[in-house]
């Protein structure tokens, strides 16, 4: 008998292959730890043009502004950056019924034993109070809940959540 | 000083096919650029979301590059978004074309002073030390109507400090007359307009 090891690992190569799977022109994004790793590997993807902000709030706006041109972007921030985005998340994303997905870094989550960190206490209730559904991912099983994510932003043309749960492997 | 609605005039008339993000004052429908465009399909008036303009000018800018858009700023909306200058110079768009309205103060909540507005600030050196290619400043009507081409001819992204008179006003948000084209209409028709092009 042979014992399968399960290996719970999301690798940035699974977020890449979802992006280009959903014809993503444009990542623009803050760095954070969570994802960390997917920084290199979307350097090196030609089919992605990366836009560095200042500024969480930034990235609401760019993309929406890509997105009146005619592109396809996402944005990449950590779930801090969601709290500081806020007035844009409601006057851009909301207001205007913008089709996006927004990949959170999620600082803070734990699946087991208690959650000492604010941000990861209160991210999942601040989405809920806008009204903005979202999907987990942690492990490369769980990458296509990016697709899913961009199909409903598309159709319900509003913004929609995709929570980074895990750092990545390598 | 330029009177509000002269310079967005000025603009307009230079505009060709260039999208247009106007924001505060310069977006107001009774005196900004919905009250004299001639070509509503390309505005895109950007408001409640604090000092952002310029950052949906970028975007569009990025996905259009073979199209000149401009960005019609408030100086307290970019002070609230001051990275912004330098976003915009680190992708740095030839087709982008920065407008600062200078009126020194928060016209849309009662005209009172912004910070830096007392000779404090210099925004052409900020615009320069952010990294813009170029940078143009003008303080009177006249020379920005004859000095509106060069600017426009430069490769950007390039940064326009407009000394302007405000138009101040003091009436609560929910009382005031609204632009009969909403902020989401605008949205939907520069989209479908932009997209005929592709």
């Amino acid at each position: 008998m042979t014992t399968e090891v399960y290996e719970s690992v999301l690798h940035p190569q699974s977020l890449v292959a979802e992006l280009k799977k959903n014809n993503v022109s444009h990542v623009v994004w803050l760095p954070d730890s969570e994802t960390n790793f997917l920084y290199n590997m979307m350097m090196e993807e030609p089919t992605l043009d990366l836009i560095p902000v200042c500024r969480e709030g930034e990235t609401m706006a760019v993309a929406a502004g890509l997105w009146v041109g005619g592109a396809n972007p996402v944005v990449l921030i950590q779930n801090t950056g969601v709290f500081e985005a806020g007035d844009s998340i409601r006057g851009l994303c909301l207001d205007l019924n913008q089709p996006l997905v927004m990949l959170v870094g999620y600082r803070g989550w734990t699946r087991r034993g208690p959650t000492p960190d604010s941000a990861g206490r209160f991210i999942e209730h601040i989405l809920h109070a806008w009204g903005i559904n979202y999907y987990l991912v942690e492990t490369d099983d769980d990458a296509d809940r990016i697709s899913i994510a961009f199909d409903e932003s598309v159709r319900l043309n509003r913004p929609v959540a995709v929570l980074i749960g895990t750092e990545f492997g390598v | 000083m330029i009177n509000n609605t002269d310079a967005v005039r000025v603009i307009d008339s230079n505009r060709e096919d260039a999208v247009v993000v106007p924001t505060m004052n310069a977006g107001n429908h009774r005196f900004g650029l919905p009250s004299v465009t001639t070509n509503q399909n390309l505005d895109l008036p950007i408001s409640g979301a604090m000092g952002k303009a310029s950052n949906v000018g970028l975007g569009i800018a990025l996905a259009q590059p073979g199209r000149k858009v401009f960005v019609l700023d408030g100086d307290g909306s970019l002070l609230m978004n001051l990275g912004a200058l330098v976003t915009t110079s680190t992708k740095a768009p030839k087709n982008f074309y920065h407008f600062l309205f200078n009126n020194g103060v928060y016209a849309v909540t009662g005209g009172q002073p912004i910070p830096g507005s007392e000779g404090v600030t210099n925004w052409e050196e900020v615009a320069r030390g952010a990294g813009y290619a170029a940078v143009f400043s003008f303080d009177n009507l006249e020379d920005f109507t004859t000095g509106i081409s060069d600017a426009l001819a430069a490769e950007g992204p390039v940064f326009i400090h407009l000394a302007v008179e405000p138009e101040i006003e003091n009436t609560p948000v929910q009382f005031r007359t609204r632009a009969s084209r909403t902020a989401q209409q605008a949205y939907q028709e520069v989209t479908a307009a932009l997209a005929g092009d592709n």
